[in-house]
Parts: C-alpha cells; sequence; structure tokens
C-alpha cells in the first residue's frame, strides 16, 4: 500500500483501535469495556480528519455535531475548545461517544470510508468528552430568563437534550421522572460496562447546571396528568419523553414461570438496582447455570453479556456451576438488528447464538421454576414488511433447550401511565404518540413529544435529535404567545 | 427526601409511619399504593396506602418487618427520612354505592382495608367488616374499622382476643345469614387469607375484590416482575392493579412468584444482621 495518503502528502495514520479489556477479564467484572483513547492516540486519529470543505459527517448526525471544527480543535491540542464546540450543539457527548452507532450515522459519510476506515468519530468525542468530564466543567445559565415554564416528562435522552436546550434558551424547566433516579434507558437499561452511570450522572450534572430541576418520584399521569401540568402548575409547554417501556413478552405457555425476566426487568434489576453488588446492595437478581435471551438487538445482547457476568461471578464467589448464555433468535446472523461492535463482544465473551430457533414453551418444575424450553427450527422465506427475509418455522424440527432462566428482550412499547385524561393526544395502534409536524408537536395543544415514545424503540441519538428539534419548535411557539 | 413525622409501633413487627409526601397525598386514593427507598443502596418496597390527609399533605403506612428492608425502615424515627417515595400508585378502588359490603383484613392487611371501608361508607353502602390476625397483639385499629363499619367481628387464629376463628368463617356465616343480600366483598391480607376468601365466596358467587401483593420492581408497567394470571390472561398488578377478581387469579402462580428471591432475602437479612452487629461493636 501507499505510504502517503491524500493530495497533501500527508503520511498513511491508521484508524486507531480501541484499548479493550480482554475478554477473559472483563466477564468477570462490570466495569467498561473499551477503555478510552491515550492523548497520543487521540491526536494521531484527529490528525487523519480531512477537513473537508464540506463535511458529510454533520450531515449523518442526529443532533449536528460540528465534527470537523471539534477534530480541528483536538489536532491543536486545544481539548477545552474541542468541548466547547462539541457542547454547543450536544449536551450529553460522552454518553454518544459510548453507544451511538456512528458507523451507520457520521462515520459512514466520512470521505475516507470510500477508499479505507473512517475517521474514528465516536471515540474522538469520548476522548474529549471525557477530558472534560474530568475537569467538572460547569455549564452557564442564560442571563436573561424568558419567564416561559416547560415540562420535560421523562429523563432519558430526548428528555435531557430537549430540557438542555430549552433552559439554554432561557426558559424555565422542570424534568419529570418516574423512577429515583434520573437518566432513563442510560441509567436502567445500558450496563455500565458499556456506558458507565458516574459518566451518565456527570452529563445529567451538566444539563442541571444549564438550570433545568430535577423531580424525580414523580409518575406522570398518576401525580399530576399532562392537563393539570398546563392548568394548574403554569406550564407554558410540555414535552413528552418518555420513551418506550412497556415490555413486550412472547405470549407463550410457561412465561410467567420463576425465572422468566423481561429484559427490563432483568436489566433494572443488575442495572439500576446493582444487582450484581448484592446483598452490599439490597435488590437481588438471579441467573442460572444456563440462560437464553430471546431476541438479538442490543437491549439483547446486554441481557446476554450481563447475564454472563453475574453467573461468572456467582461461579467465583459462590462456586455455583460456570453459566451458559444463549443468544436465541429467530433469524439468521444477518438480520440481527444489534450493532455489530455489541455482536463482536458477545461473541468474544462467550456467548452463543442459536439463529433460526423460534421458543414455542417454557416448561418449569414443580415448584414454578423454568426447566426447559421447546423450540423449533426456523428457515428464512420470501422478505416481510420489515424487507428482512420472514423466518418459517420447519416442521417437525422441535427440540428441548435445557434452560433455567429466560429473558425475553422482544422490545417494547410506549409506557400508556402517561396518557390519563390525555384524550386530546393521538397514538397510533401500536401506542406511540402521532406527531403533526417533523419537530414533534402532538394533536394536544401545547404538547411536544420525542424519541421512543413517537418511533417506538430505536437509539440513543435520534432520541436526542428529537428532543433538541422539539426544543426549537417549542422555544418558537413561546416567543410567539403573549406571556 | 420525605420526613417521618410519626411513629407508631403496633406490635413487635407490625409499625405504622406517618410521612410527609404532599403531592402524593394529594391525589391519592383507596387501593392504590407507593413504592419507597430507606436507603440509598435500598431495594424499591411497595406499600399499599393505610390512609392520606390531602390537607396535611401526609401519607399513613403500615408495614410488618419481614426482611432487612422492612426491618430497615421500621428502625426510622420521627425526623428521620426515606430516601425517596413514589406514587400514587396502581388504580384505585372501585368507590360506588354497591349496597351491602363485607371488607375483610387480615393482618397487616387491616390498614389498606380500612380507607376503603371508610369510602364505601361514605358512598352510601352498608359496610360489614371482618379483620383478623394469628393473635390478640398483631391486630391494630379496631376503632377506626369500627368507626367506619355499620358492624365489625374481630377475630384471631388463637383466640387470644375476640372469636377464635379464621377470618373465613365469620364470612361464610354472614353470606349464608344475609342471603343475596351482599353486593360484593373486599379482602385484604396475605395471599393465602385471599386465596381462601376467594373460595369461600364463589359458592355464593359473590363479586369479590383481592389486592395483589406481588414481587415488584418500578410499579409503573416497565419490568414485568409483578405479573400475575387473572382469568388466564397475564396482568401487571403494578398498572391493572392491585385489585383484581379474586375468583379468576391463579393463586399457586401468585405464591409460587413470591417466593423467587426467598434465598436472597435470608441472605440480605444474614448481611444486614452481620454489618449491624460490627457496627454495635464500634
Amino acid at each position: 500500500m501507499d505510504e502517503n495518503n491524500g493530495k497533501k502528502g500527508r503520511k498513511k495514520i491508521e484508524r486507531q483501535d480501541m484499548p479493550v479489556q480482554v475478554a477473559g477479564e472483563r466477564i468477570r467484572n462490570f466495569f467498561e469495556v473499551a477503555l478510552g483513547f491515550s492523548e497520543e492516540q487521540a491526536l494521531l486519529e484527529a490528525e487523519r480528519c480531512l477537513q473537508c470543505k464540506k463535511p458529510l459527517c454533520i450531515e449523518g448526525c442526529p443532533v449536528g455535531v460540528r465534527i470537523p471544527e471539534f477534530i480541528n480543535a483536538v489536532k491543536g491540542k486545544d481539548f477545552k475548545e474541542s468541548a466547547r464546540i462539541l457542547k454547543s450543539t450536544n449536551n450529553l457527548p460522552a454518553v454518544c461517544g459510548r453507544v451511538c452507532p456512528q458507523e451507520t450515522q457520521c462515520e459512514i459519510k466520512c470521505v475516507l470510508a470510500k477508499k479505507q476506515k473512517p475517521v474514528a468519530i465516536g471515540r474522538l468525542e469520548r476522548y474529549v468528552a471525557d477530558w472534560e468530564l474530568a475537569r467538572k466543567t460547569k455549564g452557564v445559565k442564560p442571563e436573561k430568563k424568558s419567564g416561559y415554564k416547560v415540562a420535560v416528562i421523562g429523563s432519558g435522552p430526548a428528555g435531557l437534550t430537549c430540557a438542555g436546550d430549552l433552559a439554554k434558551m432561557g426558559h424555565d424547566v422542570i424534568l419529570y421522572e418516574a423512577l429515583h433516579v434520573a437518566g432513563g434507558v442510560l441509567m436502567y437499561g445500558i450496563p455500565e460496562f458499556r456506558l458507565p452511570k458516574d459518566i451518565v450522572q456527570a452529563e445529567i450534572d451538566y444539563v442541571k447546571s444549564l438550570g433545568v430541576t430535577i423531580e424525580t418520584d414523580y409518575v406522570i399521569g398518576k401525580i399530576l396528568t399532562i392537563g393539570e401540568l398546563l392548568t394548574d402548575r403554569g406550564f407554558h409547554a410540555v414535552f413528552l419523553g418518555t420513551g418506550a417501556g412497556l415490555p413486550l413478552f412472547l405470549k407463550i405457555n410457561g412465561e410467567n414461570y420463576n425465572g422468566v425476566y423481561s429484559a427490563n426487568e432483568f436489566l433494572t434489576r443488575v442495572n439500576l438496582m446493582k444487582g450484581y453488588e448484592f446483598p452490599d446492595w439490597d435488590t437481588p437478581v438471579k441467573v442460572g447455570r444456563k440462560v437464553a435471551v430471546i431476541g438479538a438487538g442490543n437491549v439483547a445482547m446486554d441481557a446476554a453479556r450481563c447475564a454472563l457476568r453475574l453467573g461468572t461471578l456467582h461461579h467465583l464467589q459462590k462456586g455455583k456451576e460456570a453459566p451458559e448464555v444463549h443468544i436465541v433468535y429467530r433469524r439468521s446472523a444477518e438480520e440481527m438488528p444489534a450493532r455489530a461492535e455489541e455482536v463482536e463482544h458477545a461473541h468474544e465473551e462467550g456467548i452463543r447464538f442459536d439463529f433460526l430457533t423460534n421458543p414455542l414453551e417454557i416448561y418449569g418444575d414443580d415448584n414454578g421454576w423454568v426447566k426447559g424450553m421447546r423450540c423449533i427450527r426456523m428457515e428464512l422465506g420470501e422478505p416481510d414488511a420489515s424487507g428482512r427475509r420472514r423466518p418459517v418455522p420447519i416442521q417437525g424440527s422441535e427440540f428441548d433447550l435445557d434452560v433455567d432462566t429466560v429473558i425475553v428482550a422482544l422490545g417494547t412499547r410506549p409506557n400508556p401511565i402517561v396518557f390519563t385524561d390525555a384524550k386530546e393526544l393521538e397514538r397510533s395502534k401500536w401506542g406511540t404518540i402521532v406527531t403533526v409536524n417533523d419537530d414533534g408537536k402532538t394533536t394536544m395543544n401545547g404538547v411536544w413529544a420525542g424519541g421512543d415514545i413517537v418511533t417506538g424503540a430505536a437509539t440513543v441519538i435520534s432520541a436526542m435529535g428529537a428532543g433538541k428539534q422539539a426544543a426549537h419548535d417549542i422555544d418558537i411557539y413561546l416567543k410567539n404567545r403573549q406571556l | 427526601m420525605n420526613k417521618i413525622i410519626e411513629k407508631k409501633i403496633f406490635s413487635g413487627q407490625i409499625k405504622l409511619i406517618v410521612v410527609e409526601a404532599p403531592d402524593v397525598a394529594a391525589k391519592a386514593e383507596p387501593g392504590q399504593f407507593i413504592i419507597l427507598r430507606v436507603s440509598d443502596k435500598g431495594e424499591r418496597i411497595p406499600l399499599t396506602i393505610a390512609d392520606y390527609d390531602g390537607n396535611k399533605g401526609t401519607l399513613t403506612l403500615v408495614f410488618q418487618e419481614v426482611g432487612k428492608s422492612t426491618i430497615e425502615l421500621g428502625r426510622k424515627q420521627p425526623g428521620d427520612f426515606l430516601e425517596s417515595l413514589t406514587g400514587p400508585l396502581g388504580m384505585p378502588s372501585d368507590i360506588e354505592l354497591y349496597g351491602k359490603i363485607i371488607c375483610v383484613g387480615g393482618g397487616v392487611g387491616i390498614a389498606p382495608i380500612y380507607p376503603i371501608a371508610r369510602a364505601l361508607k361514605k358512598a352510601g353502602n352498608k359496610v360489614v367488616s371482618i379483620i383478623g390476625a394469628r393473635s390478640g397483639d398483631l391486630l391494630f385499629w379496631e376503632e377506626k374499622m369500627k368507626a367506619v363499619s355499620d358492624e365489625l367481628i374481630v377475630c384471631t387464629d388463637d383466640g387470644s382476643y375476640g372469636r377464635k376463628a379464621l377470618v373465613t368463617v365469620p364470612l361464610k356465616e354472614i353470606l349464608e345469614r344475609e342471603k343475596n343480600a351482599i353486593s360484593r366483598i373486599w379482602a385484604i391480607g396475605p395471599a393465602i387469607m385471599m386465596k381462601f376468601c376467594s373460595a369461600t365466596t364463589l359458592e355464593f358467587k359473590t363479586p369479590t375484590i383481592v389486592s395483589l401483593n406481588s414481587i415488584m420492581v418500578d410499579g409503573t408497567g416497565m419490568c414485568g416482575a409483578c405479573r400475575v394470571e387473572v382469568g388466564g390472561q397475564t396482568r401487571f398488578v403494578c398498572v391493572d392493579g392491585p385489585e383484581f377478581d379474586g375468583h379468576q387469579v391463579d393463586w399457586p402462580l401468585l405464591m409460587s412468584r413470591q417466593k423467587t428471591y426467598l434465598e436472597e432475602e435470608m441472605e440480605a437479612l444474614e448481611h444486614y444482621h452481620n454489618k449491624s452487629c460490627q457496627c454495635d461493636r464500634s
């Protein structure tokens, strides 16, 4: 290969690899798998950016991060300026640098991707964000207040982004969270080893420093309705970012045996309630010796990898049998919705993949515990509505999987609890909110929505993009009304 | 953080606390529950609301110390704070004018039956209440129940106070005595008691409402830990309940699921006692 690359004759630098904890080590702990670039790596990687005049990468970013600019600041070793550029459009860069699917967003658009590997934009974003978090920079509260009050419901990625942006615009923002901890899926869903909770907390603290008030333990729809927020509590607008929190089950026999979890329950016990620290933390979580995780999205990978770690820790501490964790998926490897990186990490850690396998029934023992799962082999037929080839059962291919724990990760739907008395809010047959413009305006006056509650389960960054757009639209709405 | 402003000890294990929670108290209705955490690393404990005062902004909670978390809660004193409290959760009881009602409260279940009996009485119903416990020292709120009932029957398993009987005995007698005059029954207590109350009333085909106490995590429909089968359908106690038709509940499943973490509950308790002992020594 040519040593020289590009018109300026710059020396070819390879895309920097992310240092990681080795698989054999990391399955014994919940610490972060990806360790982050060293300064040297960050500088080398930044050097690879061509600083395109018309940067395509930005087009791929739902929150429009000024990518070449922040990378240019890294090149000049001005990390403080780089962080300022990042945060001008993104309130949660340390989160995005870790969990965004850059390979299908900004990095896929990178000009370098045509001939070699794209600039590692996500890894650079993480480097800069971590550099700044280590220095505990606070946000700047706007000097002039607008006099308008906005309620943001749900403190996940959509809500945090919307709240942060509205606060920057000078509005009074109260962010309501149903759980005892803010952060939504960033706290209860995504595991510590992919997204450390002190990183999430630091970014939430940043959003608070912009002037956002967070009220935890407020289940809107129960303690207050959307209508009451707008009338009794004097809010001028409401943003709904309550996500898609309702777990879907298989609807097969035996699904209520002990040992069957929704991925939501399993991950909440592990991540939010720190089940892996039991009994130092009070909430227990149980995994058996053989675990089946149904589904093959990112949530399924997270659940499988948490189960493997828990089982391994129990094995090491209590001498229980070493665990075996299976992903059970009715389609084939190509159709898996999980990010390639997550699948690769799961593979390395020893997660087994049972493709073209569909559960039919869960068996229990006399005490009501799972003791096995009847499955059937599938084959791929014609493409279905999603464009993926439809899995069809192979007659007579039923077989039993010997499992004692089943985690169902088949997706989620919006939780209807927030809709109490909000009849004006039009919803689809899937329970998602119908919006009337691209910025998340709903059919209820003064109410916007964004993130999974509108799209159904999607990504952190798309929710953030929706929160950002809604904040912009709410700002225009507020400025056009009389105080 | 919610301040505890009052505490009463009914017996060694059954305690009452009154906590400040103005927004929850303003919205609370009979039959609903809250979830609280005692400490930073604590689990989320669901407790049915025993009483509420919207004007004072307070909630009354009655609990029995059965494991680490409830023992820790029992050690809190007036002036102390709860780590967190969320509510009101679940659907309220269906309070209407039905006619003649029986309210059964067993053990710590006397607490949640009280606001229901009161609301039913206020709605114009004739209320016959039955309260019971293993022994007399575990009974509480007899006077309060009397005040909201047209007739009150008190019984204990061991006969140490009131009538020596399980609550199902007077329940059956009243149903026999009243022929078809009882329009509805509420029964709240341990699962086994609710199961037998439901079995008793089934003979008479009297609609029977029970309040299920399954294991929960979030309490808002997010996790499904609390799922039960009612009439062959999977339902979530936290959002679809906690009250269901007792004749339709799959009781063995409920009771089996309640035991999911027995082993861990023992381990947590042991760990807690070991830790407290070390603290006491220092």
